[in-house]
């Protein structure tokens, strides 16, 4: 058997992060007419090893602690940074990933590179093995925190109860024809939701498919009723409506396809574009209408491969 | 590109002033109607449109949309701003017509 090689979270976020993310934005530089002893305030204040020289703008060159300590030695502090300065100077740009820069810290020995624009080559930043670690740390405890957080969460809900089925719901009254508080059931099941641990994709699904279930009660019926059934394996929203009911429910399926009046239109909703966004977000969508007297949709979102093949089987 | 980039460039007024600007913007949608924008746009595009009511906050949250710019020197009401903190949905408002703004944000997120 082949082992698959272990890749370690380090190793993926050099590839993720590009330089930009962790670089020094605030630079500090020098003119190539200042002379060497002007550095000795700057490289103290500031606690800084390295300085990019500038003319109009563009980089020419770098000057560092060791050009300084040499310049010191031979007591020549008065020469212009232009003379003392290193020309030849390796650089990294903006959108390069950070595995390039650990590359070349790692592989010039040199302790900072200057970071260019891609585009107009100009000088954005500068990065040293210090801001690439830093960078590094504040992105693993972001991740790690993250985690954490799902974990907890998705541990205390379906794994902790001891039961042979278990069916979470949670229900939202919709009210007809407020369009302030319209959204809130479908936002708060996303926060629900999202808070037991569910993946970002599916929730997405389920909050488009019921955002829109509560739009079409808001604009359609004088009220309703939003039921959320959560099982370990699937999602399932049931929506009934008071409302004058659909004529035509198959015509009501087409895109673009719509019996909303003007001014709710001018609000951007009625585009006719509801129950098909519902039925490409459900894995099932029914729909019941009976006119003059409501509506009932009901639409199931699979959790895992396992829902999905259980009704599979039951059909 | 960062929101707060975008913001400064095009002279974007953030109407939710302290919300944070730092999200990565991948692009952007421009449409009114609020179905098609759900069903169309995706995630951390920017969303241009003139409606201000509070429900562009509610799509805005739906989607994970890195925010919304009100175009025509358009306000949003006072429920839409106040949802808009509640939520974290960065709200900015321009005087150019939605043509215009598309035009630069195209230019500085897809060009560079």
């Amino acid at each position: 058997m082949v082992e698959k090689r272990d890749i370690t979270k380090v190793q993926e976020l050099v590839y993720e992060m590009n330089v930009e993310q962790v670089m020094i934005k605030d630079i500090i530089t020098v003119g190539p007419n200042n002379l060497m002893s002007d550095l000795r305030d700057l490289l103290r204040n500031k606690r800084i090893s390295g300085v990019p020289v500038l003319e109009n703008d563009k980089l020419i060159g770098m000057v560092s602690i060791e050009d300084f300590i040499k310049c010191l030695a031979e007591g020549k502090m008065n020469s212009a940074i232009r003379d003392r300065m290193s020309c030849d100077v390796e650089v990294l740009y903006n959108d390069e990933p950070l595995v390039q820069a650990v590359e070349k810290l790692d592989r010039l020995g040199y302790g900072r590179f200057p970071v260019l624009d891609r585009k107009n080559r100009k000088l954005v930043g500068i990065i040293t093995k210090g801001d690439v670690i830093r960078g590094l740390l504040k992105k693993i405890e972001v991740d790690c925190h993250e985690e954490e957080i799902h974990r907890y969460r998705a541990s205390h809900v379906f794994e902790d109860i001891v039961a042979d089925k278990t069916t979470l719901t949670f229900q939202y009254e919709v009210v007809g024809k407020d369009f302030n508080k319209a959204g809130s059931a479908s936002s708060g099941l996303k926060k629900t939701l999202r808070r037991m641990g569910i993946s970002p994709k599916l929730i997405r699904r389920v909050a488009i498919a019921t955002y829109e279930a509560e739009m079409n009660i808001v604009v359609y019926a004088e009220g309703g009723e939003i039921t959320a059934r959560i099982t370990p394996r699937e999602i399932r929203i049931e929506v009934a409506d008071d409302g004058q009911g659909i004529t035509d429910v198959r015509k009501a399926m087409e895109p673009g396809y719509s019996t909303a009046p003007d001014w709710v239109r001018e609000l951007g909703f009625g585009a006719g574009m509801g129950l098909p966004n519902i039925k490409n977000c459900a894995d099932v969508m029914n729909m019941e209408s009976t006119v003059g007297k409501g509506t009932q949709l009901e639409f199931t979102i699979y959790l895992d491969e396992r829902g999905k093949n259980d009704s599979q089987n039951n059909n | 590109m960062i929101l707060k980039t975008i913001t400064e460039e095009l002279g974007l007024e953030v109407k939710n002033a302290g919300v944070d600007l730092a999200s990565d913007v991948t692009g952007a949608y421009v449409s009114d109607l609020l179905s098609d924008v759900i069903a169309n746009s995706r995630e951390g595009e920017l969303w241009i449109t003139l409606q201000v009511h509070p429900n562009i906050i509610a799509v805005a949250t739906l989607k994970d949309l890195s925010g919304i710019i009100l175009v025509n020197g358009r306000q949003p009401e006072e429920k839409t701003l106040m949802k808009s903190v509640e939520e974290q949905i960065p709200l900015m408002s321009t005087g150019l017509p939605a043509f215009q703004l598309a035009g630069r944000l195209y230019r500085l997120v897809e060009e560079c």
